[in-house]
């Protein structure tokens, strides 16, 4: 089979996000311009530099989870079990035993999750138990809990996800960091078009809301200083920009086989019709003012779709906030739209919840999706000073009415990843 | 469609740093698997591990590379060179034909955990600038990629034990969308105090205090695996360009993967092998072979009783009772977790170069229900096809099949 024959459409959507609850409140969020960025409350950050963080109000058991899910599993598997559970009820598919005569074929169901950095926040809790809060190199036995190789090892995610749908296909954690959550989808995307699933439950969580994650950022001024006022401390694309803003959650989504959703009537969000990754191959954290790679991988993406610059209408940034970040990606999407670039609707939803390293990649194919099916894009909050290296329309603070037929939604992260997905609307003619 | 060879290996394992110390080792059958050095693993009731003692870093990695990076990267770096020269491989003018997709189990575990004990023990400012690019797991893909120049797609996959062979599964989408060269594979390190009490929780370790006791796939004493470190790094590349190159020896080719998941419990493997076998098969029709092609298993012999019986119905089912060799030489090293199918993976190429089945270590008293024809004594065959399993915890199962390459594709 020539890769990519089939095609591929988003038939389900679930989010766990900051400062919402559900697909409907996220979106209800962020095309208000709201902010869920706040003082950090899971602990105490007065000896940190960065002590805000987009946080999620989260409680597994109160939306579905048993107390052994919960018990067993790390914050970052709860949220992507969440978001999976209301993906799945939206695509109207039913699976597992005695399923409705559209359930698909067990083996032809796959998973993909992604996360940059899995368990971390079980790890840390359990390891300041097992060596009493770093007083023992020789971590203590008697203290650790029955679940550390699943916290160790990410792929747990998966596994959980794959029983929960009884789905036999093939099943995979994607660590790409902080493009994670954009690989994960592509990659399921591209299982769908191999012919190795018809479904694939595909998206991202990471829970880094904790201790050693801020420290390790911190150092490197990563993450902002803005503490003073912490609901406008994530600033993308503006001139005071200053780091990134940590954030947590998760988003799901179920992919199909176009012929599969249309057999079954399914309403579907757009077409997946490209994807590309790219190294950079230069810095683990550092970029080029250039944006070579991450225009390249747009370029590719586009072009798997057939699609020309001018086509896309919306630009889902990858907008993180920190001052080489929003200049690399400015220059990334002109050197890839070319002069498209001047009229493209470009945002960063990172202004309002945060940046939740491989989680956020799928969180924002979310929030693309939906602004596709509903001609409306989410704006840049706190967006106020413009940056000369930064100048293209970045959606200040008010959502739009606008024309989408195709969007980018566009992930950087360390390790020198580029990422981009193609999104387009279901009536979209292929050329 | 186009085919895809592999064309270099890059081993640092227990058993040897590269691959032909790797190979003269198991031949010889010698187990590496001793008492755990380094730290007082007698804590976790596990003294025994495969560690690559004779591993010095400053030989394969660069001074002000290591002190950014974790034992695990540092193993990366050294066989992702070892591959590149053995296949003769210099970056392309093209940065974007080569691609660096490689799996990882656990990350940058001793890195990490002494980080998290400053931070701790002394407060932020104890954590240092290269936490962040050092532990999580797809340091090592990283740093590959920026060390040597390579800009193509890139990846990282998690599934356990099953990680190195679902990288070669993952390769070949990247190959059929046009990018011509792939490492894949990848290492592990996850012998140090907290990473070693995490693997503990399993169940799945061995608590036997003398080697010859401990790891004993297939055997009626079978208790538990023994946890080792390493693994393995392959070029991987399209039979057009690998040619137009001038590439001289081609290890074999990659023919054939599949995967599936037993989505039965959150630990436990299903009490049948349906999914297993279900893998297997896959593989195998994707490969567009038969069983009675398949020369020879390397099986992921997990080493517990109820783990063992269940491989052995997989593949019983596929190929019948003693229906295909079987061996497993991980039973010389440990269980490498993702690296140990990427080990695997080399092992089985050696294997097809040299027509020589490795023995399994360890087994005194193969279980008869098994009804394996489990390999125990180095054997001579002609072999054409090899098929390679894992598993991953939590039911990952994956297959891949591997063919002696000839440049006229067989009938």
């Amino acid at each position: 089979m020539t890769a990519g024959a089939r095609r591929v459409v988003i038939t389900g959507i679930g989010v766990v996000a900051p400062g919402s609850m559900g697909r409907e409140g996220f979106w209800d969020m962020i095309t208000a311009g709201r902010t869920a960025t706040r003082r950090i409350t899971f602990f105490d950050p007065s000896r940190f530099r960065s002590q805000v963080a987009a946080e999620v109000d989260f409680d597994g058991r109160k939306l579905g989870l048993t107390a052994q899910e919960v018990h067993r599993n790390d914050r970052f598997v709860q949220m992507a079990m969440v978001a999976a559970d209301e993906a799945v009820a939206d695509s109207g598919l039913r699976f597992g035993v005695g399923g409705a005569p559209d359930a698909p074929e067990p083996e032809r169901v796959g998973i993909t999750l992604g996360s940059a950095v899995g368990a971390t926040m079980r790890l840390e809790d359990e390891y300041v138990a097992v060596s009493d809060a770093g007083r023992h190199w020789l971590v203590d036995p008697r203290y650790a809990s029955r679940f550390l190789h699943q916290a160790l090892v990410p792929s747990c995610g998966a596994t959980e996800l794959a029983v929960r749908f009884g789905a036999h296909g093939p099943a995979t954690v994607v660590s790409t960091g902080c493009t994670s959550g954009i690989d994960a989808v592509g990659y399921g995307s591209q299982l769908v078009e191999d012919g190795d699933a018809d479904v694939v439950i595909a998206g991202a969580s990471d829970a880094p809301i904790s201790p050693i994650s801020m420290a390790c950022f911190d150092t490197i001024r990563a993450t902002t200083g803005n503490n003073a006022d912490p609901e406008h401390a994530s600033k993308p694309f503006d001139a005071r920009r200053d780091g990134f803003v940590m954030g947590e959650g998760a988003a799901v989504l179920v992919l199909e086989e176009l012929g599969h959703a249309l057999e079954r009537g399914a309403e579907v969000y757009c077409e997946v019709t490209g994807y590309a990754n790219r190294c950079n191959a230069y810095h683990m954290t550092g970029l080029r003012p250039d944006g070579v790679e991450m225009a390249e991988a747009i370029r590719q993406a586009l072009d798997q779709g057939r699609t020309d610059a001018d086509e896309v209408g919306y630009v889902n940034a990858h907008g993180s906030g920190t001052k080489q970040n929003d200049r690399h990606e400015t220059a990334a999407v002109k050197r890839s739209l070319g002069p498209a670039a001047q009229s493209v609707a470009m945002s960063s939803i990172k202004s309002m919840v945060g940046h939740s390293l491989g989680a956020i990649g799928s969180i924002e194919i979310a929030a693309t999706a939906l602004a596709v099916q509903r001609q409306v894009v989410p704006p840049t909050a706190n967006y106020e000073v413009p940056d000369p290296e930064c100048d293209l329309d970045y959606v200040p603070k008010i959502a739009r009415e606008h024309k989408v037929d195709v969007a980018v939604s566009v992930g950087s992260g360390f390790g020198g990843f580029q990422s981009a997905i193609v999104l387009a609307r279901p009536t979209r003619r292929t050329p | 469609m186009s085919r895809l060879l592999v064309t270099g290996m890059g081993v640092i394992a227990p058993s040897g740093i590269g691959a032909e110390e790797h190979w003269r080792t198991i031949l010889r059958g010698e187990s590496r698997i001793r008492p755990i050095e380094g730290f007082d693993a007698d804590l976790y009731g596990v003294t025994l591990g495969g560690q690559v003692l004779d591993f010095v870093p400053e030989e394969h990695v660069d001074g002000r590379l290591m002190v950014q990076t974790d034992r695990w990267t540092w193993m990366s770096l050294a066989a992702a060179t070892l591959a590149a020269a053995d296949a003769g491989y210099t970056s392309p003018e093209d940065a974007y034909a080569t691609s660096v997709f490689l799996a990882s189990g656990s990350g940058g575990n001793e890195f990490s955990q002494h980080e998290i004990q400053g931070l701790w023990a002394r407060g932020p400012k104890a954590v240092g600038a290269y936490q962040s690019i050092a532990w999580f797991y797809a340091a090592s893909t990283g740093q590959v990629s920026i060390r040597d120049g390579y800009k193509g797609p890139s990846g990282v996959v998690v599934s356990e034990g099953a990680g190195g062979l679902d990288s070669i599964g993952w390769a070949r989408r990247v190959v059929r969308r046009g990018t011509p060269a792939v490492l894949v594979g990848g290492t592990e390190a996850g012998l140090c105090p907290y990473a070693l009490l995490c693997q503990t929780t399993s169940g799945r370790l061995s608590t036997a205090r003398h080697p010859d006791d401990a790891y004993k796939p297939f055997d009626r004493r079978a208790n538990g695996h023994v946890v080792g470190e390493g693994g393995a790094i392959l070029l991987l590349e399209e039979e057009g360009a690998a040619r137009a190159r001038g590439v001289e020896r081609v290890w074999g080719e990659v023919v054939g993967y599949g995967a599936t998941h037993d989505a039965f419990h959150h630990e436990a493997p299903a009490p049948d092998a349906t999914q297993y076998a279900r893998a297997i098969r896959v593989s195998l029709a994707d490969a567009g072979l038969t069983p009675d092609d398949v020369d020879l298993v390397v099986a992921d012999a997990a080493g517990t009783p109820e783990l063992d019986a269940l491989e052995a119905a997989a593949i019983g089912a596929v190929f019948g009772p003693h229906g295909v060799p079987v061996t497993a030489p991980s039973s010389w090293t440990g269980r490498l977790m993702a690296g140990g199918s990427a080990l695997d993976v080399a092992t089985a190429l050696l294997a097809l170069r040299d027509g020589l089945v490795p023995p399994t270590g360890n087994v005194e008293e193969p279980v008869p229900e098994h009804r394996l024809d489990l390999v125990r004594e180095t054997r001579t065959a002609d072999l054409d096809v090899v098929v390679v399993l894992a598993r991953g915890f939590g039911g990952f199962n994956s297959s891949l099949v591997l063919r002696r390459y000839r440049e006229q594709e067989a009938a």
